[in-house]
């Protein structure tokens, strides 16, 4: 811990806010402690809800984008890393320390909804306890799990014991309460429609949805102890692509790349910037599409038509891909300071593909309108259905194309500018509708909006002098940050907002790696969406949400 | 081959000559009249229209042509998986394309992706779902060995740890033509006969009264109900 921020890029903006935070903050902050793009407040753990409350209400810090918890030798600490929906780059981080004897800090789930299901993952992996919290179990282990994983004296040898008590039938008597009636169902772990190993407990009254519990932790894969195990040079890199599976490898290797890269002062080239942006935007386009098919498949059965098609558009992003990173899916093509090579010889052979894709872009877009959105079933599925209001979106944490659905005009890679993103000329798709008709709708738009980034990256490439094409910085072949220097950073995922934090510990290894996941937070809100509705809008708003197990589980 | 007879001279026998035999059909229907039904088969056969072969032989014919896939996602493998039901790689050409939402009307299970410990009863529980014979395709490094994940906390070192399986194609995730390469690897045996392999399987599931009385069990004694399936991970004994 220190006092104070020793480096601000812009002195003055940070100067104004901070004063103002300080003073609003008060006699509250024990302590300063520094964050590399964000001033860190150290409060009381019995002050966290009116110190929380204050930065929500009176500063306007109404995004809790992130709860890390971490154990040091001599305490716990919970960390809120809060931003704000208008200003994305405006962060502020509440450390809350707490003993390691007595664990206990106050819950800020009052305060912002999106922390009930942080906190959880707290307490679950490293053994914080929340008071006040309305519903402290575990989120990602079974509830018979004995030990805190990411605690330092958990024993991984340790034999443990899963019960397998939910499959019993569900329209057995013990599951059908007499007094009032209605009827608890299970859907998933192995569905159809839960896109993976999802499991949601359902109550039912008559055809109606009187109870939505997502229960998750199927795929749980200690994402974070395997990026907690590897070094920071080149062993994290291949983990990010299995967090979003969805072809979406790039897109959350650019999280890392940029965690570390800030943290450990690494400037990319830019031409290895503008390769990073087209390349990460063919991984969003092939990502709505599958999203899209899916979607199809979940509210109309629709095997034949739509799922194929968008999965013959994904095959082509696909081979674009292969060509330029050498894999179909678990790329492996940045590396801290740049990316791996550069794009394939000849060169005029990838273009030529990559232009022939966004030409008969615009024709299939048009075409899946014609199938999927003015279609009339499609409407009466979707429209109204699944309605998830701008405030409760915010106060979820809801972020991508979910926030951007509900209008929430929220989107970093214009708010929080990274890559090559503020030269190129695009729009943000915002949508009113706040409906899953508005969610796809979003979808289909931002593939266009990608199309006209890649056309612009790709004119960008083919002018580029050919003596500057560097791909790489030059990084040391072993990185090690200062001891206790700590970074929260994040990029526009396909999904929405995924953030790194990262704390080293002086050696190669992180000491401390969170990933903060979109679809955690935008699944977190499928029961405000789906309660008090029938029970094809719960297939139907799960499918506009567009998880991905692996990256809500980790 | 009866060399000094023309090719064209209808033959009585399935051996001895190439050329259709025309037999059967001349003294069913004329002779010369119409030849719309004159399949291949049929000439093939000639005057005996008969195939002599042992049932079972002849069902594991039909069972390794005619295979119903789980519909069965779990992880990054899935999303490979269904590139291959997809066009393009279209495993339906193989007589393997249809997944099946339930269990019940499944032969093969694809496992794609990592089993973690709170999936590891349900996938046993869906596996035992499976009718009889059942046939299991492990896809990915995670289902041979955990693969990346091996050394997590909270991962099975491998699907064969909890069902046995018939087939592992390797990979992170292995190329839709890898799949596809399995699956027919896997019809090859199963028209050879080759049934599922025995394997002893650490994990089962239990009751839990039935476990044998340990630390573990007893803190445990309270919130689990004797009669609920449990399983028992033993993560020192695991490869």
């Amino acid at each position: 811990m220190s006092t104070g921020l020793e480096e601000t890029s812009d002195a003055e903006t940070v100067d104004v806010t901070e004063a103002e935070l300080e003073a609003l903050i008060g006699d509250r902050a024990l302590a300063r402690d520094e964050h590399e793009n964000a001033p860190g407040f150290v409060v009381n753990p019995d002050e966290v809800q009116s110190v929380l409350g204050d930065l929500k209400d009176e500063a306007g810090y109404d995004h809790l984008s992130c709860v890390t918890a971490q154990q040091y030798e001599d305490r716990y600490e919970s960390i809120y890393h809060l931003k704000k929906y208008d200003d994305a780059s405006d962060e502020v981080s509440i450390v809350v320390p707490t003993t390691r004897d007595d664990p206990v800090s106050e819950s800020a789930e009052p305060v912002f909804r999106t922390a009930d299901w942080h906190e959880r993952e707290a307490y679950d992996l490293v053994g914080i306890e929340y008071a006040d919290h309305p519903d402290l179990r575990r989120i990602l282990l079974p509830e018979t799990w004995q030990g805190h994983p990411l605690s330092d004296d958990y024993d991984q040898d340790k034999p443990q014991l899963v019960t397998l008590a939910e499959h019993e039938n569900p329209l057995a008597d013990d599951h059908h309460d007499a007094e009032s009636d209605t009827m608890f169902l299970n859907v998933g772990p192995h569905h159809p429609a839960t896109h993976g190993v999802l499991h949601v407990k359902t109550v039912l009254d008559g055809e109606t949805i009187v109870d939505v519990d997502p229960d998750i932790g199927y795929l749980h894969r200690c994402e974070e102890q395997m990026c907690q195990q590897g070094t920071y040079r080149h062993q994290i890199m291949p983990y990010p692509d299995r967090w979003d599976y969805v072809s979406s490898g790039l897109l959350n290797e650019w999280a890392y790349a940029r965690a570390i890269e800030d943290l450990a002062d690494i400037e990319v080239p830019e031409y290895a910037q503008v390769i990073r942006t087209m390349g990460a935007e063919l991984c969003r386009i092939a990502s709505h599409m599958l999203a899209l098919g899916t979607f199809a498949l979940d509210v109309y059965g629709e095997f034949t038509a739509i799922f194929q098609y968008t999965f013959r558009d994904r095959e082509v992003v696909q081979d674009i891909l292969e060509d330029l990173t050498g894999q179909r899916m678990m790329f492996n093509y940045f590396r801290v300071g740049g990316v791996a090579w550069d794009l394939p010889e000849p060169r005029e052979e990838f273009f030529e593909q990559t232009r022939d894709f966004l030409d008969e872009l615009p024709a299939k877009v048009a075409e899946y309108n014609d199938m999927v959105t003015s279609n009339e079933i499609f409407q009466t599925r979707c429209i109204d259905t699944g309605v998830l209001e701008p405030d409760v979106a915010k106060d979820y944490g809801c972020t991508g194309p979910v926030a951007r659905g509900s209008g929430v005009d929220y989107d970093l890679r214009r708010d929080d500018p990274y890559g090559y993103y503020e030269h190129l000329d695009w729009d943000v798709v915002t949508r009113d509708g706040c409906d899953n008709y508005a969610r796809v709708l979003c979808r289909m738009e931002e593939v266009e909006e990608s199309a006209k980034i890649i056309e612009q990256c790709l004119d960008l490439l083919e002018e580029w002098p050919e003596d500057d094409r560097e791909v790489q910085a030059n990084v040391p072949r072993t990185l090690k940050p200062d001891a206790g220097s700590e970074i929260y950073r994040a990029v526009e995922a396909a999904k929405g907002e995924l953030g790194i934090y990262i704390r080293s510990d002086g050696t190669d290894k992180p000491g401390r790696f969170k990933i903060r996941s979109p679809c955690f937070s935008n699944l977190q809100a499928l029961p405000e969406m789906t309660e008090g509705e029938y029970i094809p809008d719960l297939v139907a708003s799960l499918g506009s949400l567009d998880i991905v197990l692996g990256e809500v589980d980790r | 081959m009866g060399s000094d007879e023309p090719e064209t001279q209808p033959r009585q026998a399935i051996h001895d000559s190439t050329a259709p035999s025309t037999d059967t059909r001349d003294s069913r229907i004329g002779e010369g009249v119409d030849d719309r039904f004159n399949s291949k088969l049929r000439e093939a056969f000639g005057a005996s229209p008969f195939i002599l072969t042992k049932f079972d032989e002849f069902m594991n014919w039909v069972r390794g042509n005619s295979m119903f896939m789980l519909q069965f996602g779990i992880a990054c493998c899935s999303i490979e998986m269904i590139h291959t039901y997809a066009i393009k790689h279209d495993v339906d050409r193989y007589g393997a394309g249809v997944p099946r939402a339930s269990p019940r009307q499944a032969d093969v299970m694809i496992v794609p992706g990592t089993i973690v410990s709170k999936f590891g009863p349900r996938m046993k529980r869906v596996y035992d779902q499976m009718p009889e014979p059942k046939f299991v395709v492990g896809m990915g490094s995670c289902t041979i060995s955990g693969g990346p994940f091996q050394e997590g906390y909270n991962v099975v070192k491998g699907a064969e740890e909890i069902i046995p399986i018939d087939i592992h194609v390797p990979g992170c995730p292995p190329r839709p033509e890898a799949l596809i390469y399995g699956i027919l690897k896997l019809q090859e045996r199963i028209q050879n006969g080759e049934s599922s392999p025995v394997v002893v399987k650490p994990y089962e599931l239990e009751e839990f009264g039935d476990l044998p009385e340990d630390e573990l069990v007893q803190k445990l004694a309270d919130e689990i109900d004797e009669d609920d399936l449990v399983m028992r991970y033993n993560w020192a004994d695991s490869p």
